[in-house]
């Protein structure tokens, strides 16, 4: 059996790059990607998995990476927010929180917009219902969420043109 | 070189220049900073209300995995500290705050020990082994316990818990007391909040190696975080560089001085390393500041028609442990001075006691005071028209203070002084967009089938600003009322703004950039904005009582126009004409009614720093540092209303409408004034409906200690806000501007209150406290129908 | 926000989580979605010494559809039966409940089978599988063995599974052909648990009630079966004085919880509202 300090070694992808990296067991997934990969987009804002600022993609579902064990995440495809825009453009998410003024602080923004992504996988027409039922696994305390609402429902009239 | 704008920036709503790097996760705060050799402190907090403490036993916390240094109280004793509020009211009796905790443990969290190790994760650990020996001694939590004969004492020099009493009196109530037609009581609570800004505090304080030290932290005010912990830890002023990066929200909670500001200093120092703490959002419930807790008892005197006489207020401000950096100011000058709200109410008194309890110490959230203030007089006036039966919004309309009364002083106050404003104007605004009359039949229909609609009104007006310095004297705050700008052009006629307000999200760099456009008639891309660092920006004040456009950007405005005056006076020596002939449109100098050819502002810069034509005795450079000291503050107003549906047999509120108007004055950037009010007004409707914290009154444990039991709103428990304006400019500065950042939190408790009483108003029910969470309601429900004999 | 160090080992085969669970029952804990087990951790309410990660284990996935049943694997997401088609054809209750379980980044990772095995007193499952008269099986170092759901829940946080067992697979009889299906809930506003969560199954012949189950959660110590309630049904019309007596003995089965945010009282008066709503739901 292993000892509690031996360092678990962890491959996957993330942002579409292979990555090996040492890991104690409990190590959180999100301090992985923040602490051990620099990757800071991802935020930590509680510690009960609640507030959603740590929100990633793991094999295209989005997760609370607080929640996961750095260990788990063996063989699995993580997408974070630096992984959607790797160049200089807003994809349309974020271009579309930027149109609406759906951001303040910014803090809660990347699981929010983490979030909008698995929101619009599900459902890309969704009525304001939908939207506010859907971002209940994230908290912003600065927009009230009302610019938030709006910036998906852009989105999804979007969807339904298309 | 681009165009000058040829439309007026201040109006305009632009989208936000920040946003990029936010979007793209790129934003950088306290928490993201990692440094070579960086340490981390872990904070062993009190599991006790109120304890002595015995012995403290770091021994097995010291020979722990990577641990650095442990310590407790006793051994900063002398060394750093103690913890002195900024804002003293005249006679008030302050406790001792040692930074970490000697003999005694007042509240549960507060800081028993430390330990510093070189990661977080072995700090965590090595705290899990300190052991301390506590007597545990009786606490109180409630306010209006602690003031009773024989509660626990906190405080050997402050006798029956109060550390502050204050009194404003205007005209005479007692006279109309007993003159008038009717005089009805009532309590009223005001809950204690947790402010929940979603980036927890951080900080990281790093010895540089010239001798001085750099402290990151998300500080709304980072040259007044400069001040107190140069001055509380022992740093010469100017070898500490205060710098706040980009910052996930303040509210307020992110103002005051605590205790990990001062250690983490105190320990990179002591260890010659980088020293990072990090707050897990547990920790923060027990840690950083609540809000409000009040309790108001309030006395009404009014005629058969509704017109107030006067209105009697006994507040008691529930402090905490000890008196945190404001705290003293909050239930005082800030809420009773407030209590007549937007209402015309000559004869006033009222005293406030500031009251210590075992509790997480209470300071500014969103409003300080204003919005309890604000609760008083709405609480007031709803309360006169559910007793006389009469429309609510005739009752205010009737009561109103009117547009040429301004500038108002309420009740003869000395203190208080209201700029300008029209609230029948605010008033007709919103019931015309609320379809009010449509509405109230509604409400009225739908009762007879069992549906329970109500709507609610509430008014508000304040003042934002805390100015000017000499007048903040006299109520002790020890801080000038000023904000500083620098506008510094360079030689291409670009400008760099260095501002002493501090964004946490309400977007400066946008606004403040459209308020120097429309001075210096430049693009906005040709404008930065660079704020939060002690040793690029001259001097500041920060952010807090929705000061920053007022002040911060009044400030900017003015030093502007400096530097236009300066540059027209290079123009007149580059076009060789008197300087009275000399005109600036467009972004270019020209003399009106010749035909010498126009000099634009960018070539008027280059000359200014190539300094090859300047007037006589003028300095090269294009570059004015302001300290803009206002004349007097601004008073935003607004009046919102609410729309809800009650079902009596769960107590759920259903939230149908919200609109909100507001006078805030000129609106730098509509697009962002909306943001503001949109979450300004669901921190209000969290505070009526949903937040609350929540204290065991036997042991004085906390028991809304995360988020899972502490009910912050999500999305599916609030509605659309509709935010709509009347502009009233504020003649107190010279933008107009009047503050913006509280309006929503002021007025939403009480609109949202008035909502749900009204819609329970056909069970009996007259009064409600917040939260009004469903099974409460539903209480109040249940104890109507018995009363009723239903 | 870091748990205490501990031991971790992805298990291969249930008997190797069996036997590792075995060597130190106090000590080891079974890491499935984490979306309890973690935060428990974080908080540091609980250290264990090992976790045993059953992510890997095949024979504790997957939704199986059968002629006289349905199997769900312990491991199986809330999303995943919120999403499934075909067990929402048969039992659409599973849409339901998923679909008011905390939030979709939770329902991504957390397990039923986690969920039922933890046994909070307000989750949704429990309430949902009393309704269905769900079977649990158990894996243990002897086999498998097989328990009702309704003798499954002991107590607070407290079930009938061995320190040395698993919940492995979940079976659920295939309903009456014309049972319908409703759950109702009112959430915590901060959690997202049930304050009162009420799960039905109910078939109506000739506008008679001839099964009914009812399942709550939320109320007391741990989910129960509202056997009064729905045995009084039983032979009965939806009429509103027989749904007011069914709601009358269904509030009477239980002694409520109370707390902080709500009274044994409001509890009790949430399930009288919301069965009458759920049963209003299912009058045709």
């Amino acid at each position: 059996m292993s000892t509690r300090e031996e360092r678990h070694t962890v491959t996957f992808e993330i942002n579409g790059a292979r990555k090996t990296v040492a890991a104690e067991a409990r190590r959180l997934l999100v301090h992985l990607i923040r602490e051990d990969l620099g990757l800071t987009g991802t935020h930590v804002g509680c510690d009960t998995s609640q507030c959603g600022a740590c929100t990633v993609e793991i094999d295209g579902l989005a997760v609370k990476s607080c929640t996961v064990l750095a260990v788990s995440a063996e063989g699995a495809s993580i997408t974070t927010i630096e992984g959607l825009t790797p160049g200089t453009d807003l994809d349309p998410i974020q271009a579309a929180f930027h149109e609406h003024h759906a951001l303040q602080c910014g803090f809660c923004t990347p699981g929010m917009v983490m979030s909008v992504r698995q929101l619009l996988k599900d459902q890309p027409a969704p009525s304001e219902h939908d939207i506010r039922r859907g971002l209940a696994g994230n908290i912003c305390r600065c927009t009230g969420y009302h610019n938030i609402v709006r910036a998906v429902e852009s989105l999804a009239s979007k969807g339904e043109q298309s | 070189m681009s165009q000058a704008p040829a439309i007026r920036q201040i109006g305009q709503p632009l989208r936000r220049r920040e946003d990029f790097k936010l979007l793209a996760g790129k934003g950088r705060y306290v928490d993201d900073i990692k440094l070579p050799g960086m340490l981390h402190m872990a904070v062993l907090r009190s599991p006790h209300a109120h304890a002595r403490i015995g012995r403290v036993d770091l021994s097995a916390a010291r020979s722990a995995p990577g641990v650095r240094l442990a310590l407790s109280g006793q051994a900063l004793d002398g060394k750093i500290g103690p913890i002195r509020p900024n804002w003293i009211i005249p006679g008030s009796k302050v406790p001792s705050r040692p930074v970490i905790a000697i003999d005694r443990v007042r509240f549960v969290g507060e800081c028993v020990a430390l330990v510093v190790a070189e990661t977080l994760a072995e700090a965590y650990d090595a705290v899990g082994l300190i052991d301390v020996d506590y007597e545990v001694l009786p606490a109180v939590t409630d306010e209006e316990v602690a003031v009773r004969d024989g509660a626990p004492q906190l405080h050997d020099n402050v006798p029956g818990n109060i550390t502050t009493i204050y009194k404003v009196r205007g005209g005479d109530y007692q006279k109309v007391s007993r003159e008038a037609d009717h005089v009805i009581g009532l309590r009223v609570v005001n809950n204690r909040l947790i402010p929940t800004c979603m980036e927890t505090r951080a900080i990281v304080a790093a010895p540089e190696l010239d001798g001085t030290l750099t402290v990151y932290i998300g500080s709304q005010v980072p040259h007044m975080h400069r001040r107190w912990i140069a001055e509380t830890v022992g740093i010469p002023e100017h070898q500490l560089r205060v710098v706040a990066p980009d910052i996930g929200g303040g509210f307020g909670a992110k103002m005051h001085l605590y205790s990990e500001d001062l250690l983490c200093p105190y320990l990179a120092r002591e260890l010659g390393a980088p020293v990072k703490w990090w707050e897990s959002r547990s920790e923060s419930h027990q840690s950083t500041s609540h809000g409000r807790a009040h309790t108001e008892r309030i006395e009404v005197a009014f005629t058969n028609e509704g017109k107030i006489l006067g209105l009697k207020v006994e507040t008691l401000g529930n402090v905490g442990a000890y008196l945190s950096n404001m705290a003293s100011g909050g239930p005082t000058v800030n809420t009773v001075n407030f209590g007549t709200g937007t209402y015309k109410i000559d004869n006033y008194e009222a005293i406030s006691r500031v009251v210590v309890t075992n509790t997480v110490p209470v300071d500014a959230y969103r409003g300080y005071g204003r919005p309890e203030g604000a609760y008083i007089a709405e609480r007031a006036i709803d309360a006169v028209a559910r007793h006389l039966k009469l429309d609510q919004v005739e009752v205010r309309r009737k009561n109103f203070v009117q547009p040429a009364e301004f500038p108002y002083r309420p009740y003869g106050s000395m203190g208080v002084m209201y700029d300008s404003g029209n609230y029948q104007g605010l008033l007709d605004k919103a019931l015309a967009a609320f379809d009010y009359d449509r509405r109230r039949s509604e409400c009225e229909a739908l009762r007879g089938s069992g549906i329970y609609r109500g709507i609610g009104v509430a008014a508000y007006t304040h003042m934002c600003g805390m100015a000017p310095s000499r007048r903040l004297a006299v109520s002790g705050f020890d801080r000038g009322g000023w904000e500083s700008a620098r506008v510094s052009i360079d030689s291409s006629g670009r400008a760099t703004i260095y501002s002493g307000s501090m964004s946490q999200g309400q977007g400066h760099i946008t606004s403040l950039s459209q308020i120097a456009a429309d001075v210096l008639q430049i693009p906005i891309e040709n404008i930065e904005v660079v704020q939060g660092d002690t040793r690029q920006v001259q001097a500041g004040h920060g952010t807090f009582n929705s000061r920053s456009m007022a002040v911060g950007g009044s400030s900017v405005h003015v030093s502007s126009q400096r530097i236009v005056a300066k540059a027209k006076k290079i123009a007149a020596s580059m076009l060789e004409v008197d300087e009275k002939d000399v005109s600036y449109s467009a972004g270019a100098f020209s003399v009106p009614g010749t035909d010498i050819p126009p000099v634009t502002f960018s070539k008027v810069a280059r000359m200014a720093y190539v300094g090859h034509k300047l007037p006589d005795r003028l300095e090269p450079g294009l570059d004015e540092t302001v300290f803009y000291d206002p004349t007097g503050m601004g008073s935003p107003s607004g009046v919102h209303l609410a729309y809800v549906e009650v079902d009596p047999e769960t107590g759920i509120v259903d939230i149908l409408d919200y609109v909100a108007v507001d006078d805030v004055g000129t609106l730098i950037n509509p697009r962002l004034a909306a943001g503001q009010i949109h979450g300004g007004v669901v921190q209000g409707i969290a505070q009526a409906l949903y937040e609350e914290v929540s204290y065991d009154a036997d042991n004085g444990q906390l028991l809304t200690g995360s988020l899972l039991d502490y009910a912050v709103p999500r999305a599916e428990h609030v509605p659309n806000i509709r935010s709509l304006f009347q502009e009233t400019p504020s003649p107190t500065n010279p933008i107009g501007v009047k503050g913006i950042g509280e309006s929503g939190s002021i007025a939403a408790p009480p609109c949202m209150v008035h909502a749900v009483l009204d819609a329970v108003s056909p069970f009996g029910i007259t009064h409600l406290d917040m939260p009004l969470t469903p099974p409460r309601i539903w209480a109040a429900v249940q104890e109507a129908r018995k009363g009723a004999g239903q | 926000m870091i748990p205490a160090a501990f031991d971790y080992v992805r298990a291969s085969s249930l008997t190797q989580a069996i036997d590792l669970l075995r060597n130190d029952p106090d000590g080891t804990k079974l890491l499935a979605g984490g979306h309890t087990l973690l935060p428990s951790l974080k908080l540091r309410l609980a250290s264990p010494a090992l976790l045993v990660d059953i992510g890997d284990l095949a024979e504790l996935k997957g939704i199986e559809i059968s002629e006289t049943g349905i199997r769900i694997g312990a491991l199986t997401t809330h999303a995943e039966l919120f999403a499934s088609l075909p067990l929402n054809e048969q039992l659409p209750l599973f849409r339901q409940a998923a679909g008011l379980i905390a939030d979709p980044q939770v329902r991504n990772r957390g397990t039923i089978g986690g969920s039922l095995a933890n046994a909070d007193p307000a989750a949704d499952w429990p309430a949902v599988m009393l309704a269905l008269q769900a079977e649990i099986e158990i894996a243990g170092t002897s086999g498998f063995r097989t328990i009702l759901a309704r003798d499954f829940f002991v107590d607070i946080f407290s079930t009938v599974l061995e320190a040395d067992e698993i919940l492995a697979r979940i079976n659920i009889p295939r309903p009456t052909a014309g049972t319908r299906f409703v759950y109702r809930k009112i959430r915590h506003p901060a959690s997202g648990f049930a304050v009162v969560g009420i799960a039905i199954a109910l078939r109506l012949s000739q506008n008679l009630v001839s099964e009914a189950t009812i399942g709550v959660t939320g109320a007391a110590n741990h989910a129960f079966v509202g056997e009064d309630a729905a045995d009084f049904l039983i032979g009965k019309t939806l009429s509103r004085e027989n749904i007011d007596q069914a709601a009358r003995l269904l509030s009477e089965a239980t002694e409520c919880l109370s707390d902080r945010y709500a009274s044994a009282d409001y509890r009790a008066n949430l399930i009288q509202v919301e069965l009458k709503r759920a049963l209003l739901a299912l009058t045709p």
